[in-house]
C-alpha cells in the first residue's frame, strides 16, 4: 500500500502532523490532553462509534489549505477527518465553550446525581466533564427522568436511570461478543438500554461493557458498594489466560482484590478487552503476578497520586481530629444499602436515629 | 397549470387503464430510448428541486451518485410523510399510485437502480396495498419486471411499510429502518450517495419529487424548467390546512401571491367565519411560523409568493421557508403558545434520542412551554427556552433538531408578547386567548 501523506493540522493553536484519514479528535489527543476534546461517547476501539454525545464540538475556523473556508456549523470531532491546513478551535473558540456547556448542561438534566451511591463515582467521565466542562448549578426545574430496574444478570448492574445514550456497550456486545443480547428500546427521552427479555448477559467477554461505559450505568455486581475507587489501589497484573490477554489491572485494599477491570489509558479506554473469567471469577491475589502500581494518567480524584503507598483514609481522620476516632457506630450495621441484593430503588430514605436507636436495642 | 395533478379527477385513474389511456407510461417509452446520463441533463435543466423539504437540486443529487464497478445501487422513495400539515404525498399516492410508479421507473432507469424501494408511512395502512396494485400492473403491462419495453433493462419495486416514526423520513433513518435496523440516522458523511442502502450507492428522493420526473421526460428539461420563477421550477403540491375555507392538496404554480392562495375562491377561499388571519407556517411545521403581516408582505413590504425564494425572503429574521409545503393557517383565536407546546410535544415524541441536544433538549422544550401555556410560568421561561433551543439548534446529527428548535425560535421571536402576556395572566391566559394583538396590522420591521 502506498504510503499514508500527513496532514498537517492546527488545533488550539498546536500544530501536529497526523496522517490522511485521522480524526480531528485523534489529531487533537496527540497534539496533548490540553487541546483534546472531551469524547464521551467515542471510543477509538470500538468501530463506528461516536457522534452521539456532542461533548466533542469543535470549531472549524479554516477547512484546509486548499478551502480555506470555515465550517458553518460546528463539528464532531470524533467523526470529522482531518484535511491538510486545517485550522481547528476548540477552548479557544467561544462558541465551543457555549455550545458545550450546552451539552453538559443536557446530559445532566435528567441524570440522577446520586453519585454519593454511585459505584462509578471518581472515575466518571460524566463527573469529569461537568467539573471542567459545566456550569455549577442547574435551570432544570422538572422532576428527573427515571427507568423501571431491569436486571442483566447476576454479573452486571443496569442503572439505566444513569445511562448517558453513548451507545458503546451496545457496540462491544456486537463487535466482541459474538451475539448481542441487549439493545436500546423506544426513542427520544424514553430511549433505553435494556435485554427486554429478562435474560441475564453472560456472553464471554460482555464484562467489557462495564469498562466502556462512561457512567455508573453498568456497574460490575461482584464489586458492588463494596468500596469507594479512591479508597483503593490500582496494581498492574496478569495471568496465564486461555481466553484473553489476562493482563489486568488489580483495586486492591491490602492483600484484598476488590475489582479487575482492564487496563485503562489517559483517555480512559481500555488497552485490551479481558474477558469474563479474569474478571468476574479471579479475585485473589493469588491468582495473579502482581506487576507494581498502575499509574493512573486522568484529572480524576483516583488519580490523587495516592496509589503509589497505600494510604489508608483511617490516617487522614486520625490527622484531622488529632487522635484515634472512636467509632459510635457502624453505618454498615444499620444501611440497607450494602445489604445482599438490595434493590437501591426500592429503599425508602436515608437511615435515620431511630434505625440506629433500634438497632442498638437489639444487641 | 396543472403537471402533476391534471388527470386526478378522471375515473379510474388510479387504474393502469384509464392511466394509460389518458397518457400514462409515455415517459418510460420516451426515457429508455434515452442514455441514464441524457434523462440526469435533462433533470438538471428543469432545475427540479428536491420536494421533501430541503429544495436541494434534484439533478445535481443524481450526478452525485457513486458508479462504482460491479456494486449495485439503488433508488429509495421517501414516503414516510409524517411532517405536521404535510399530507400531500398521501394525496399522490392514494390518486394517482401510477404517476410513481413511472417516475420511478424512468429515475430509476436513469440511476442504474434495479431494485427501488418505496418507504412509506406505517400510518398510511391502506396505501400500499394501492401501490402494490399499481406495480402488479406496470408488470403486467412489461414496464416492470424483466427486460422493460426489450431494452434489457431490469426493475422491481418494493412497498417497505415503516412503524410510524417520523424520524424514518430522514434519509439515513429510512435506509437504517430499511434495512430492519433501528431508525437512527447515520452520521454523515459517507452521504448515501456513497454508501446508503446496504451500503451501496444510494440516492433517496421524495414522493412528488419523483413524479416530477414524468412531466420532466415529457416536456423536456428545458421547458419545464421555464414554467415558474427564479429558481423555483415547475409546480408544488401544497397541502393547506388549519382555518381555511377549503383546506386540500392543491397544485399551485410559483407565482401564485400568498394572499391569493389563502383569499382567493380558486385556492383556499379565506377564513371562515369571518375571523382575521393571525399566523401561518407555510412549508410543514419545522419551518418558522410568521405572522400575518410578515407573510403577505415581505419585511420590505413587497408580495410575498408561494415560492422557494420569495418565502424565505428575509431570513429566519422576517421570513420562513417553502419546505414541504405543508400550508398551516391560524386564526385570531389561535394561542400560538398552545400551538407551539403542541409542536414540541411532537418533536420530543419523535427524536430518535441518539444525540443529547435533542434526547433532552427536546423534553425540556416541551416542559417549559407546558407550564407557561397552563399559567405556571415565569418571565425567565422565556429567556430560558430560546436558550435551549440555541443550543439545540445546529449541534445534533441529524436536522430533527434544527426542526424542532426552529418553531419555538419563530414563536418566541415574533409572537415574545403573547408568551409575556401567558406568565402575567396565567388564569385568563387559560380561558382566553391573547388575539390577535398587532400581529395581523401591518408593522415597522426593525433594520436588523
Ligand atoms: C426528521 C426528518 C424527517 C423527514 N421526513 C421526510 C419525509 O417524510 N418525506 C420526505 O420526502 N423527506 C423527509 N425528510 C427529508 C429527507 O431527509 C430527504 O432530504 C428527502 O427525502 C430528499 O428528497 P428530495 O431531495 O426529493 O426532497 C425528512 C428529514 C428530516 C430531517
Ligand atoms: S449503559 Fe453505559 S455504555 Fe451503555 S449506552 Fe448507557 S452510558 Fe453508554
Ligand atoms: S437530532 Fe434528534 S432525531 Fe436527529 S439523530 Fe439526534 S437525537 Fe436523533
Ligand atoms: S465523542 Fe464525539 S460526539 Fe460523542
Amino acid at each position: 500500500m502506498a504510503e499514508q501523506p500527513l496532514f498537517k493540522v492546527t488545533i488550539d493553536n498546536v500544530t501536529v502532523e497526523v496522517p490522511a484519514g485521522t480524526t480531528i479528535l485523534q489529531a487533537a489527543r496527540q497534539a496533548g490532553s490540553e487541546v483534546a476534546p472531551p469524547a464521551m461517547c467515542y471510543y477509538s476501539k470500538l468501530e463506528g462509534s461516536g457522534g452521539k454525545c456532542r461533548t466533542c464540538l469543535v470549531e472549524v475556523s479554516k477547512g484546509s489549505d486548499k478551502d480555506p473556508r470555515p465550517m458553518p456549523k460546528l463539528v464532531a470531532s470524533c467523526r470529522t477527518t482531518v484535511m491538510d491546513g486545517m485550522e481547528v478551535k476548540n477552548l479557544t473558540s467561544e462558541r465551543v465553550v457555549d455550545a458545550r456547556k450546552g451539552v453538559v448542561e443536557f446530559l445532566l438534566i435528567n441524570h440522577p446525581l446520586d453519585c454519593p451511591i454511585c459505584d462509578q463515582a471518581g472515575e466518571c467521565h460524566l463527573q469529569d466533564l461537568a467539573y471542567n466542562h459545566g456550569n455549577a448549578g442547574t435551570r432544570y426545574e422538572f422532576q428527573r427522568r427515571t427507568f423501571e430496574k431491569h436486571s442483566l444478570g447476576d454479573k452486571i448492574q443496569l442503572h439505566m436511570t444513569r445511562c448517558i445514550l453513548c451507545y458503546r456497550c451496545v457496540m462491544v456486545a456486537d463487535q466482541l461478543t459474538g451475539q448481542r443480547e441487549h439493545g436500546v428500546l423506544d426513542r427520544g427521552e424514553r430511549a433505553e438500554i435494556s435485554d427486554y427479555l429478562e435474560k441475564s448477559l453472560d456472553k464471554e467477554f460482555i464484562g467489557n461493557i462495564i469498562d466502556v461505559c462512561p457512567v455508573g450505568a453498568l456497574t460490575d455486581k461482584t464489586f458492588r458498594f463494596k468500596n469507594r475507587v479512591w479508597f483503593l489501589k490500582p496494581l498492574n497484573a496478569h495471568r496465564d489466560c486461555p481466553t484473553c490477554s489476562g493482563k489486568v489491572t488489580l483495586w486492591n485494599r491490602g492483600d484484598e482484590v476488590f475489582r479487575v477491570t482492564a487496563r485503562k489509558d489517559e483517555w480512559g479506554e481500555v488497552e485490551d478487552w479481558i474477558c469474563n473469567e479474569c474478571r468476574f471469577d479471579k479475585k485473589k491475589t493469588s491468582d495473579w503476578v502482581i506487576e507494581g502500581p498502575r499509574e493512573i494518567n486522568r484529572h480524576s480524584v483516583i488519580s490523587q497520586n495516592k496509589y503509589v503507598g497505600l494510604v489508608k483514609p483511617q490516617e487522614t481522620i486520625d490527622e484531622v481530629i488529632g487522635k484515634e476516632p472512636r467509632l459510635f457506630l457502624d453505618i454498615h450495621d444499620v444501611s440497607q444499602v450494602n445489604e445482599k441484593d438490595r434493590d437501591l430503588s426500592l429503599i425508602e430514605g436515608p437511615a435515620h436515629s431511630t434505625d440506629f436507636k433500634e438497632n442498638e436495642e437489639k444487641k | 397549470m396543472k403537471l402533476l395533478l391534471e388527470n386526478a379527477h378522471i375515473e379510474g385513474i388510479r387504474y393502469y387503464d384509464a392511466y394509460r389511456k389518458h397518457g400514462g407510461y409515455r415517459s418510460v417509452e420516451k426515457a429508455l430510448k434515452m442514455t441514464p446520463d441524457e434523462i440526469v441533463d435533462e433533470v438538471k435543466k428543469s432545475g427540479l428541486r428536491g420536494r421533501g423539504g430541503a429544495g436541494f437540486p434534484t439533478g445535481l443529487k443524481w450526478s452525485f451518485l457513486a458508479k462504482p464497478e460491479g456494486v449495485p445501487r439503488h433508488l429509495v422513495c421517501n414516503a414516510d410523510e409524517s411532517e405536521p400539515g404535510t399530507f400531500k404525498d398521501r394525496y399522490l399516492m392514494e390518486f394517482l399510485p401510477h404517476l410513481l410508479i413511472e417516475g420511478l421507473i424512468v429515475s430509476s432507469f436513469a440511476l442504474g437502480s434495479n431494485a427501488t424501494y418505496i418507504y412509506i408511512r406505517g400510518e398510511y395502512a391502506w396505501i400500499p396495498d394501492i401501490l402494490e396494485r399499481a406495480i402488479q400492473e406496470a408488470k403486467n403491462n412489461g414496464f416492470l419486471g424483466k427486460n422493460i419495453l426489450g431494452t434489457g433493462f431490469d426493475l422491481e419495486i418494493y412497498v417497505h411499510r415503516g412503524a410510524g416514526a417520523y424520524i424514518c423520513g430522514e434519509e439515513t433513518a429510512l435506509i437504517e429502518s430499511l434495512e430492519g435496523k433501528r431508525g437512527n440516522p447515520r452520521i454523515k458523511p459517507p452521504f448515501p450517495a456513497v454508501q446508503g442502502v446496504w451500503m451501496r450507492p444510494t440516492v433517496v428522493n421524495n414522493v412528488e419529487t419523483l413524479a416530477a420526473i414524468v412531466p420532466i421526460i415529457n416536456m423536456g428539461g428545458e421547458a419545464y424548467g421555464n414554467i415558474g420563477v427564479g429558481k423555483s421550477t415547475g409546480t408544488k403540491l401544497i397541502s393547506a390546512c388549519g382555518n381555511l375555507n377549503k383546506p386540500g392538496v392543491y397544485e399551485i404554480p410559483f407565482d401564485l401571491s400568498v394572499e391569493d392562495f389563502i383569499y382567493s375562491d380558486e385556492w383556499c377561499g379565506g377564513i371562515p367565519n369571518g375571523k382575521r388571519l393571525k399566523a401561518c407556517i407555510p412549508g410543514g411545521s419545522s419551518v418558522p411560523i410568521v405572522p400575518a403581516n410578515l407573510l403577505t408582505k415581505t419585511a420590505k413590504g413587497e408580495t410575498r409568493y408561494m415560492n422557494y425564494e420569495s418565502l424565505s425572503d428575509g431570513g429566519f429574521q422576517t421570513g420562513t421557508m417553502l419546505g414541504s409545503g405543508g400550508f398551516i393557517v391560524l386564526d385570531e383565536d389561535q394561542c400560538v403558545v398552545k400551538h407551539t407546546m403542541t409542536l414540541a410535544h411532537f418533536y420530543m415524541h419523535e427524536s430518535c434520542g441518539q444525540c443529547s441536544p435533542c434526547r433532552e433538549g427536546t423534553g425540556w422544550m416541551w416542559r417549559i412551554l407546558k407550564n407557561i401555556e397552563y399559567g405556571k410560568g415565569k418571565m425567565e421561561d422565556i429567556d430560558l427556552l430560546w436558550d435551549v433551543q440555541r443550543r439545540i439548534e445546529g449541534n445534533t446529527i441529524c436536522p430533527l433538531g434544527d426542526a424542532a428548535a426552529w418553531p419555538v425560535a419563530a414563536a418566541i421571536r415574533h409572537f415574545r408578547d403573547e408568551f409575556e402576556w401567558h406568565v402575567l395572566n396565567p388564569d385568563e391566559a387559560q380561558v382566553r386567548n391573547y388575539g390577535l394583538a398587532h400581529y395581523a396590522d401591518r408593522r415597522e420591521i426593525p433594520a436588523l
